[in-house]
């Protein structure tokens, strides 16, 4: 560690000490993150690591070996669990055009959104579907590593400070409804419908290390596959692709991309520029 | 000084005009590969890299994916909303975390990750722009060995994050635009 004149003491840890903690997690946990992109889980370790007041990689192994609450929350800090409603709006439109009219034809529809986070995607989803008259007739799966995000997701609370935004956004996605007729303000929340809500079920998957689990017509896994490296990109979609029905649909984040995986071949592009493709098979 | 394999360049308000100016001064066959965090709306259909990539004809400024390989001769753009950082095997990863400096992306965050990676073989530059964004980036650069250039805040159209970014790093070398322009052609010599 550098002290130098203007700096402060440093939370920080060398690469060899994130591979420890990784390997302690594992061992002692059970949470595989040996897969995980290296660059930003050590930025995430080392923000835990000023938030706790661990100094050094040696206190930050102590605690994680003797206080399975302080564990807990390092696994729930450790993932970030960032999320908006109506992210990248020319992606929702894209699903009002496109792909949701294609789903209609189905009696019964099932979506999945792997790593779901709080739920606001899911939400956002909800609110399109009711829009189009196809609500009733999905079922949602929202799924998620991290049980707090499921706990708070299933309260379908989103923090009122960025509804200005979200309403922007549902605006640019195409949307003509009051969007505040969509949730109850409440406080410093807002709280969804639960008329939007009910078709959604909350569970816990891990990409890393769980399986298939139902049948999709619609996958969406947007900004998850960024944490991960090739490798286990390469399992998430392969997982996803036998995750969809045939000619079923796969979402990904604007600069994610199937490239780096062996299924590439099994998908078209539907439109390139937010990165929906639809399985051939 | 180690060979040069990255020139990293930071700006936000007033910086577009300098980042063009920069551009244009690279020769056609630079061997080092340039990375660009310029402080951008979310949630707005955004150009950038067209119209960044009109004012510099001659080379190719992309947007990177998730987990492409970073290469020489390229000007990179981090895409609007993503912090964008280096892996150890010099490939892009992107990241979707708190915004940084109320900034997504983050100069800090991207600065950071090029002094893990690069090293003493890193350059960073840092522009015109109203908040505080890049002075943490900066030390951890001259930590590990890097170079760390700032644009004169008496030519920065908004010179706070300039200013903010000297007062935190004395080692920093201090250029006018065209001295940066300057600076970014001897490299290829």
């Amino acid at each position: 560690m550098v002290v130098g004149k203007n700096m402060t003491v440093q939370n920080s840890i060398s690469a060899e000490e994130l591979e420890e903690i990784i390997i302690l997690i594992q061992r002692q946990y059970g949470y595989d993150f040996g897969d995980y992109a290296r660059a930003s889980l050590h930025r995430r370790v080392i923000r835990c690591m000023q938030k706790a007041g661990c100094l050094t990689a040696y206190e930050l192994k102590y605690q994680l070996t003797n206080d399975h609450r302080f564990f807990a929350w390092f696994i729930e800090s450790l993932t970030v669990n960032v999320t908006e409603m109506f992210r990248d709006p020319s992606f929702y439109k894209e699903l009002r055009q496109n792909v949701l009219p294609k789903l209609a034809s189905y009696p019964a529809i099932k979506i999945w959104h792997a790593g779901c986070s709080t739920g606001e995607e899911v939400f956002s989803m909800a609110i399109l579907l009711h829009e189009m008259g196809l609500l009733s007739r999905t079922r949602l799966y929202a799924t998620d590593l991290n049980p707090a995000n499921l706990d708070r997701a299933r309260q379908g609370i989103v923090p009122l400070q960025y509804m200005k935004d979200y309403t922007a956004n549902y605006i640019q996605s195409g949307g003509t409804n009051d969007f505040s007729a969509y949730y109850t303000a409440r406080y410093e929340n807002a709280i969804i419908h639960k008329e939007y809500r009910k078709n959604i079920v909350f569970a816990v998957h891990n990409l890393a290390t769980d399986h298939v689990f139902n049948e999709f017509q619609l996958v969406c896994c947007r900004n998850v596959l960024i944490y991960f490296n090739r490798n286990l990109q390469n399992r998430a979609i392969n997982l996803f692709s036998n995750s969809l029905t045939p000619l079923g649909y796969l979402a990904l984040g604007m600069k994610e991309s199937l490239l780096f995986t062996d299924v590439r071949h099994q998908f078209e592009v539907v439109n390139p520029a937010v990165r929906i493709y639809r399985s051939k098979r | 000084m180690s060979r040069v394999s990255v020139v990293v360049i930071g700006g936000s308000a007033g910086s577009i005009p300098v980042v063009t100016e920069l551009l244009q001064a690279l020769p056609r066959h630079f061997q080092f590969s340039v990375i660009i965090v310029l402080h951008r709306l979310r949630n707005v259909i955004s150009s950038l890299d067209t119209i960044l990539g009109n004012k510099v004809q001659v080379i190719t400024i992309r947007e990177p994916n998730d987990k492409e390989e970073i290469r020489e001769q390229y000007v990179y753009l981090a895409p609007q909303n993503y912090h964008l950082l280096i892996e150890a095997d010099k490939t892009f990863s992107l990241d979707y975390s708190e915004t940084v400096h109320h900034s997504r992306p983050s100069i800090d965050v991207t600065f950071e990750s090029v002094a893990q990676v690069y090293a003493s073989q890193a350059v960073a530059v840092l522009l015109s722009g109203a908040n505080q964004d890049g002075a943490d980036g900066l030390q951890a650069i001259i930590n590990q060995g890097g170079m760390v250039i700032v644009q004169d805040p008496a030519t920065a159209e908004y010179p706070a994050m300039p200013k903010a970014a000297l007062e935190r790093n004395r080692e920093a070398v201090v250029l006018t635009p065209p001295e940066i322009a300057a600076f970014l052609r001897t490299l290829t010599q």
